[in-house]
């Protein structure tokens, strides 16, 4: 009855005007940038993150998580209607959903789309709300050498996990750490790869550093590509799907739910991972698998319905361990930082009305996505006829203005500047620069922690090998990367014999 | 064997990080190291930086063996001219004032595309301009001048 006690608790939180007002700009932004392609949820939260300064932490978190879940609604649009998935996790219903539009069908698409995301996301709020209280009163217990062998495993896993190479992903990591590490040490005093900068002695700006990357040197990768557009003209009407449709349809949308889920607990699996495997499932399960690639409705509704419950579960390790398990949440645990907030297990305890307001919201926000975005798909597919070269100034000038505004700083224009360019380089030499991110957040705290616990144990490492829970998280961390390495390991073997 | 030094994704991102790695190793030979008990500040970067040289080294024979091409061109023109106008924008907000600093980054950023056009730029950068101004000037309250002096 807990349960139900403080989930009424959330609602009544989530349905303030002025709560209810945030969800909705934040799910119509994210349906924007969604529908958008060339600018993901990352940038864009952290280029509107400084504007929610002035907004009360459980606002700020409503709209940027509406922003968040709003951007894989708005991408799967697209993704039907012209083949253009506007983010990574809606490749896959191009598949099916495109060829579904050209056989006139793109109503039903959308809206299976709709209902299957609003399933997923609904089954991720119930989870949130049911597993987050006792994960939390576990990470209660945690000690230093916990915490750092559970951050230890969810850096290594995020970076195993991510898409691209390993190593590179893993280097990441580090340098993000390093990054992390710019400004004055804690225990110490002293100033630390600051070369005299007086601006530098706080640190690296968070949003600085992910407006440079996420922003910029994305709008510089991307001028690098010749536009390409595609345009799917005919009007869509006769959103029903049939009862034909939603009965193929209940199947995949419960099993897509259940992975995503899964997967969305997982550091380091994006969204497209979830619907990929979804795909793939529903594609073997089927009688018959040919009809996949053709317009097949299983193939619209499993990945959605995955991609959204990915995005929902993700917030569990955030809200109830302060462990980030994609870019986007080590994005919104820097928000809540910069809010005062410290995240962790206390949250739950001490901020009752941020944490169980923003899940009541994620549900809020599932319910208008579904209400006011289907009427609106027509105003969506208009948008996208803005021509790259109108939107990349834009998104110029709210970064500049919102990395200005949070310490009226020419500095850090100047240092965005120059994290613009880093981050191009990195695109381009592969090194994707999310786990870069997570590393950055989760540095100070890591060093933190490493050096209390082995304070703690008067210099003995073997303290994170000798504590149950810490055990547990290094075995595991161990686990991920010889399950990563074998397989790598196996095929240069097979070559070298064959 | 013929190695392309210029084009090699993974060769390029290897030399990356073992620069990097050891600008941090040197940089942090003036902090203190301390123990495993009582580590100081300089043990954390030192021992970043000598795994940044290891994965580094890692991939720059990887890159050797595999020989993957950086893909796409590098927009040299984008990369230059954006940075370029974030920092007048920079300049101008101290000096100059909002008003001025916006349009000279909005123009300056259509100049970073390749279907620039002048007029076009003047337009939208006036738009945007005004548009920002209602937003986050009137709107949200930042207490930025319009125009410094006026």
């Amino acid at each position: 009855m807990e349960l139900f006690h403080n989930l009424v608790f959330g609602f009544g939180v989530a349905f303030s005007l002025q709560n209810l007002l945030y969800c909705a700009i934040g799910v119509s932004v994210g349906t924007l940038i969604g529908v958008l392609p060339g600018i993901g949820p990352l940038a864009t939260i952290a280029m509107l993150l400084p504007l929610t300064f002035n907004v009360a932490p459980v606002g700020a978190m409503i709209m940027l998580a509406g922003i968040y879940y709003g951007a894989q609604y708005g991408g799967s649009t697209t993704a039907i209607l012209v083949n253009l998935p506007g983010e990574t996790s809606a490749v896959v219903t191009c598949l099916d959903g495109y060829q579904m539009a050209r056989q006139g069908r793109a109503g039903p698409a959308l809206a299976i789309a709709a209902i299957g995301s609003f399933v997923a996301g609904t089954f991720g709020t119930l989870l949130i709300a049911i597993a987050g209280p006792p994960l939390a009163g576990l990470a209660l217990k945690f000690g230093a050498p916990e915490y750092f062998s559970l951050m230890l495993m969810g850096l290594v896993a995020a970076a195993v996990l991510a898409q691209g190479d390993m190593v590179k992903s893993l280097a990441m990591v580090a340098m993000g750490l390093l990054l992390g590490i710019v400004g004055t040490d804690v225990n110490s005093g002293v100033q630390r790869f600051s070369f005299g900068i007086n601006e530098l002695t706080d640190g690296i700006g968070f949003i600085v550093l992910a407006v440079g990357v996420f922003a910029i040197g994305e709008i510089v990768a991307n001028l690098g590509h010749p536009e390409e557009r595609r345009f799917f003209t005919d009007k869509v009407k006769n959103l029903m799907p049939t009862k034909q449709d939603l009965k193929q349809s209940i199947g995949p949308i419960t099993r897509g739910t259940l992975l995503g889920s899964f997967f969305g607990v997982l550091p380091g699996t994006g969204p497209a991972i979830a619907s990929f495997s979804s795909y793939m499932m529903e594609k073997k399960l089927a009688k018959d698998p040919s009809r996949f690639g053709k317009g097949a409705i299983e193939g619209v509704a499993g990945p959605e319905s995955a991609n959204n419950a990915d995005a929902q579960c993700k917030f569990i390790p955030m809200l109830t361990l302060g462990l980030p398990a994609s870019g986007v949440m080590a994005l919104m645990l820097g928000a809540l930082t910069i809010q005062g907030i410290q995240p962790g297990p206390e949250v739950m305890t001490t901020r009752p009305e941020l944490f169980w307001g923003l899940i009541a919201s994620m549900w809020i926000g599932n319910a208008l996505l579904v209400v006011l975005n289907l009427p609106m798909i027509g105003l969506w597919v208009k948008l996208l006829k803005v021509p790259y070269r109108f939107l990349f100034p834009a998104i110029m000038s709210f970064s500049a203005i919102g990395v200005y505004s949070v310490n009226n700083s020419s500095f850090e224009i100047y240092l965005t500047a120059l994290f613009g360019i880093i981050g191009f380089v990195w695109l381009k030499l592969g090194c994707s620069p999310a786990p870069m991110l997570l590393g950055f957040v989760l540095g100070p705290m890591m060093e933190e922690h490493l050096r209390r616990a082995m304070l703690m144990s008067r210099g003995d490492a073997s303290v994170f090998v000798t504590r149950p829970i810490s055990l547990a998280f290094i075995v595991a961390t161990v686990a991920i990367l010889i399950l990563m390495v074998a397989p790598a390991v196996r095929a240069r073997r097979g070559e070298i014999a064959g | 064997m013929q190695l392309e030094f210029r084009s090699n994704r993974d060769f390029w991102a290897g030399v990356m990080l073992i620069a990097t790695g050891a600008v941090a190793i040197f940089i942090a030979r003036n902090y203190s190291f301390g123990d495993a008990l009582r580590m100081g500040p300089g043990y954390f970067p030192s021992v970043l930086g000598g795994s940044l040289i290891v994965f580094g080294i890692y991939l720059l024979a990887a890159g050797l063996r595999r020989n993957e091409k950086i893909e796409g061109n590098w927009s040299l023109r984008a990369l230059i001219v954006l940075p370029l106008s974030l920092v007048l924008f920079g300049l101008l907000m101290e000096h100059a004032g909002f008003v001025p600093a916006l349009m000279v980054l909005i123009v300056g950023s259509t100049a970073a595309g390749s279907e620039f056009n002048l007029i076009e730029a003047l337009v939208l950068a006036a738009g945007l301009t005004a548009f920002a101004v209602v937003l986050f000037i009137w709107g949200i309250g930042l207490p930025y001048p319009l125009i410094v002096g006026w």
